[in-house]
């Protein structure tokens, strides 16, 4: 009930070592890193083309994809990554040039986060009462609740869209800094912002797992804008927005796990959010203080 | 549900459903409420789509799920978490400064951001509360039972003081939202009107969370606005169909939740949804580009 048991296992099993000696945690901090990176990768592109609100709408067409495979009785991680793939190259062909409009976009997602609560009625209603909390462990996450086998099926598919991204990343920011340019020196821009809107799909389901529906823009987005913060340079910024998620995705776990009543999500997004208002704080400042000299 | 055991439930005379729909007085304070949220939402919503802000508008309503938990945890009514943090959200997004043109989109990823750490924010409230895990789906997907008498006057209150602001300020404001640069020039507080709009739109999006919840408020306020615009690019009349839209939206849609066992929140937006999916056939079919006041070149 307090917080005291937990913090004092933190403060007595030596650091680190205690945090990864029980399982679940190992699972969390396993599946959690790769989805971060995957996020911190992905998120930056998102931030940089200005997609952030198809990456919102994304994230809740992973909330209707899962519950409808859960009320049809199928694991819900292949309607996950089924509903958000396909919304996504969906979106992007609606758009002009691969990239949506807002109105269409939150049309569009605003409904289908209604068949979601349909899906979550039908389910709620059609099996035990015990399930009942299946809906909000898809809006909010359950990083403490994979299994071993999840954890590795959720590194493996996230370390392959960190590559995916990775190896498209030349093009993809030319596409994006200057598509006129890159059309005409034959850079396919329109499959381009396809194929990364299909991984922006995939990086969301996995995130689902993770932070949940409603968090994962978080990870999404706090990452990749401290790193356009921190350095111009895209490359860099790209690490830099991999290695923040990656570190507050570390800090959240440790700090929910140090405070059992603190979700874990919750503190993931918390630190998140924390990181880039501090770095946003921090860039003001050093950019007043010349000036007034 | 309770519904069914009390009412007579759905029979094929239609005056005797009608009839049903207004036997009970929580039924009767939902359509009330439902009336002022559906005119109030459709009016400012058109403002919205016409400024092209309804990812602003979405992290508002959004932003009255922690304001509605936390109220909860407190022990006040949810009404006033919906409007004291929907305010405050549109008061601290206008303060983040615009960069209209720019290829890395800063205010975006602050907005994103901000919106995702007041869901997690709520979250924790919901679960230091301990309390029944449905109260946090009716928060976020709404629900129609319940509404008092006090709420349904609150909510009227509100709605005549926002729309009787946005009458005086409509002329300026359209301009400002149509050619800013060009308002700006003729001596229109730009600025001023951004932010005094964004406070409007945080009272609508806290009585549209009233009805459908924090997460589905674009069915009342983004989708009856977009439909009018595909319709007709004209003010009155466009905002007049917002207004019918939105009214019929929400009487089906409180009607068939009342006869249904699924939730009001897939019902108004589904109909909402429909009918621009409908508009968008149909004034493509017509005039091949329908589109309207919002998208310059």
């Amino acid at each position: 009930m307090s917080a005291l048991p937990g913090f004092a296992l933190v403060a007595t099993s030596s650091g680190v070592g205690g945090l990864l000696g029980q399982p679940f945690l190992r699972n969390a901090f396993l599946a959690g890193t790769a989805i971060a990176a995957a996020c911190g990768l992905v998120g930056y592109f998102l931030v940089l083309r200005s997609q952030v609100f198809t990456g919102d709408a994304l994230s809740h067409v992973a909330f209707a994809g899962a519950l409808a495979a859960l009320s049809f009785g199928v694991d819900p991680r292949l309607g996950l990554f089924v509903a958000t793939i396909a919304v996504g190259i969906l979106m992007g062909t609606l758009g002009p040039r691969g990239q949506a409009d807002d109105v269409v976009v939150g049309s569009v997602f605003a409904w289908i986060l209604g068949l979601g609560v349909l899906f979550l009625t039908i389910f709620t209603t059609s099996k035990s009462s015990a399930d009942a909390k299946a809906g909000v462990s898809v809006l909010f996450g359950s990083l403490f609740g994979l299994s071993h086998d999840q954890a590795l099926v959720a590194t493996a598919i996230a370390l392959a869209v960190a590559v995916a991204v990775v190896v498209i990343a030349r093009p993809l920011l030319f596409a994006s800094l200057d598509p006129a340019v890159a059309s005409a020196r034959r850079v396919p821009v329109v499959s381009l912002g396809l194929g990364f809107l299909a991984l922006v799909g995939a990086c969301a389901a996995e995130a689902t797992q993770a932070v949940g529906a409603l968090l994962l823009l978080g990870l999404l987005a706090a990452p990749a804008g401290t790193a356009q913060q921190l350095t111009a340079r895209p490359y860099r910024a790209l690490a830099v927005s991999c290695a923040v998620a990656i570190g507050d995705m570390w800090a959240g776990l440790t700090m929910s796990y140090a405070f059992p009543h603190l979700p874990p999500s919750f503190c993931v997004i918390a630190v998140a959010a924390g990181a880039y208002l501090v770095v946003l704080a921090a860039k003001r400042v050093s950019r007043r203080l010349p000036a007034q000299a | 549900m309770v519904l069914t055991d009390v009412g007579a439930g759905l029979t094929w005379n239609l005056v005797d459903d009608v009839r049903q729909l207004f036997q009970f007085g929580f039924m009767v304070n939902a359509l009330e409420a439902g009336t002022v949220v559906a005119v109030m939402a459709a009016v400012i919503g058109w403002f919205m789509v016409v400024r092209r802000q309804s990812f602003a508008g979405h992290t508002i309503a959004v932003v009255g799920f922690p304001g509605a938990a936390g109220a909860t945890l407190v022990g006040v009514s949810a009404l006033y978490g919906y409007f004291a943090f929907c305010v405050a959200a549109a008061v601290l997004i206008s303060a983040v400064p615009h960069s209209r043109g720019k290829a890395f989109s800063q205010e975006n990823a602050v907005t994103g951001t901000v919106q995702t750490f007041l869901l997690a924010l709520g979250f924790l409230f919901v679960s230091l509360y301990r309390g029944n895990l449905n109260g946090i789906n009716s928060l976020l997907f709404g629900n129609f039972l319940g509404i008092t008498r006090g709420q349904v006057l609150t909510l009227l209150l509100v709605a005549l003081g926002a729309l009787g602001v946005l009458g005086v300020i409509s002329r300026p404001l359209l301009f400002a939202s149509i050619d800013p640069d060009v308002a700006a020039a003729r001596g229109v507080p730009v600025r001023g009107m951004s932010l005094l709009f964004l406070v409007l739109l945080g009272l609508a999006a806290a009585e549209a969370s009233q009805i459908t919840g924090a997460l589905l408020v674009f069915a009342l306020l983004v989708m009856p606005a977009a439909t009018a615009q595909r319709l007709t690019p004209r003010p009155l009349l466009g905002g007049a169909i917002a207004v019918a839209l939105g009214l019929a939206v929400t009487w089906i849609g409180l009607a068939v939740a009342y006869f249904s066992p699924y939730p009001i929140g897939f019902w108004v937006t589904t109909l909402a949804f429909g009918a621009y999916v409908a508009a968008a056939l149909f004034t493509r079919s017509t005039t091949g580009t329908g589109r309207a006041v919002g998208v310059r070149a």
